[in-house]
């Protein structure tokens, strides 16, 4: 399929120079790996009269540990994030969750940051962000602002940027104790497909545990209530089963095309117990492997 | 909308051509260059029959625009072969006989390709997913997977 709407292409070399053209341009876009954009010119349904490309922008494609915040450039993608050695090592949970987007090709071409820009429901990326208190760093000629993941995520494809913004990077803070995280993705079938129902954990040694749901809600929801109840437990078969009568107090899944609401409630506290049970088996080393499929 | 010269490499050619900010890459490759090997499948990235190779990696070139190739090095399935010749890994296929209506092969082989650079010994579960995305119609898979466990050496998949 052509696309019809016709626009100007602009592929700048410096952030000052693309943060410019946003500025100005009003009904500009920026494309990075493009396979939503691209999608979405072909539909019609986005009409940008400048695509800024920022590709040629070489620093933002870095991925970067300083102590303990793991920085993300908006440039990096899916795949760079699954073969990254500093996050293999670190925080291996967002290989996971990077292996679970799509496919190879789209992998290598899709960014993270694009994924929490299109803030689709489903998004893959946004529970582990939400869930670990990840700040997205935006710039604008006038300066930066940093936006926590959960004043990130507004609608259902609406986010805070606001005009003439660029993210940069997002940065995650690897928490001090030693823990464990696991990301399961119901698809209706084996293999790629956007979630039905995604569960994201991470528990800590001491005590500590996160949770977050994506495709269950307008944006992904984070379980505050389950992680309260969690905190310095023991997972035994009580625990669990509160912690699952907990789900439906935290998510809001809706009946669409890809399954009905009380299925997805219904996954949702399947996936919990086994993605907590995982990650508590991780950090004793007999976890699964990262990237096995778990449902 | 202002035209642009672009140019690239298309399997070790340079190639310099006028594109249209939205002009796609799939389209130019096959109705202005006249390389038919990648296909329009479902246009939208969920198929794979559009797979194509830039600076090395295997993308879908129906979400690539046209113009985001200038300065890279494309390669389609028509740059795969060895001076005319199949290659072993598309004689193996042949050998097994893995295709049936042929559409998927394209991206098939080049994702194949990739995944023996990474894993030239996969286990089968490492070639269900780096071919997964690549739909095929026919074969119910089977006999594609089997043909690069064998080319990788290890009939039934390799242990990790």
């Amino acid at each position: 399929m052509a696309i019809v709407h016709e626009f100007e292409y602009l592929k700048p070399k410096t952030l000052k120079e693309a943060l410019h053209a946003v500025a100005k341009n009003r009904g500009a876009m920026l494309l990075a790996g493009g396979t939503d954009l691209v999608g979405h010119l072909k539909e019609g349904s986005v009409a940008p009269s400048l695509i800024v490309d920022i590709k040629g922008l070489r620093e933002l494609k870095k991925i970067v540990l300083k102590g303990r915040i793991l920085n993300v450039g908006a440039l990096v993608t899916f795949g760079e994030l699954m073969e990254s050695r500093v996050i293999q090592s670190k925080f291996p949970v967002l290989t996971e969750i990077a292996g679970k987007v799509a496919s190879v090709g789209i992998r290598n071409r899709a960014t993270m940051v694009g994924n929490i820009c299109s803030a689709v429901p489903c998004l893959d990326s946004g529970p582990v962000l939400l869930a670990m208190d990840a700040i997205i760093h935006v710039k604008a000629v006038r300066g930066g602002r940093m936006i926590p993941a959960k004043k990130w995520f507004l609608q259902a494809r609406k986010t805070a940027i606001k005009p003439g913004e660029i993210v940069t990077h997002v940065s995650i803070p690897l928490p001090e104790e030693k823990g464990a995280g696991c990301y399961i993705k119901l698809g209706r079938y084996q293999g790629e497909d956007l979630a039905q129902a995604s569960v994201f954990v991470w528990m800590g040694k001491k005590g500590q545990s996160r949770v977050a749901f994506g495709s269950v809600g307008p944006t992904p929801l984070r379980g505050t209530r389950i992680e309260k109840h969690l905190k310095g437990k023991k997972l035994d078969p009580a625990v669990l089963d509160l912690a699952k009568e907990l789900v439906s107090e935290e998510v809001s899944p809706i009946t669409d095309i890809r399954a009905t609401k009380e299925y997805r409630l219904h996954m949702c506290k399947i996936m919990l117990e086994r993605a907590l049970l995982s990650a508590e088996a991780r950090i004793r080393g007999n976890g699964p492997k990262y990237g096995k499929s778990l449902i | 909308m202002m035209k642009k010269s672009i140019s690239f490499q298309l399997n070790k050619e340079m190639r310099t051509i006028d594109v249209s900010p939205n002009e796609g890459l799939l389209e130019m490759l096959r109705d202005r260059i006249g390389v038919k090997s990648p296909k329009c499948g479902c246009d939208r990235g969920d198929c794979g029959t559009c797979t194509v190779v830039i600076d090395g990696k295997t993308v879908r070139s129906c979400l690539v625009l046209a113009i985001e190739v200038d300065g890279s090095e494309l390669t389609t399935l028509e740059g795969v072969m060895n001076q005319g010749q199949i290659n072993p890994l598309q004689q193996m296929f042949l050998d097994k006989n893995v295709f049936q209506c042929g559409f998927c092969a394209p991206g098939m082989i080049l994702s194949a390709t990739e995944l023996l650079e990474k894993h030239p010994h996969p286990t089968r579960e490492q070639v269900q997913e780096g071919l997964a995305g690549n739909l095929c119609r026919c074969t119910g898979y089977t006999p594609i997977i089997d043909a690069v466990l064998e080319h990788g050496g290890c009939k039934g998949g390799c242990r990790e």
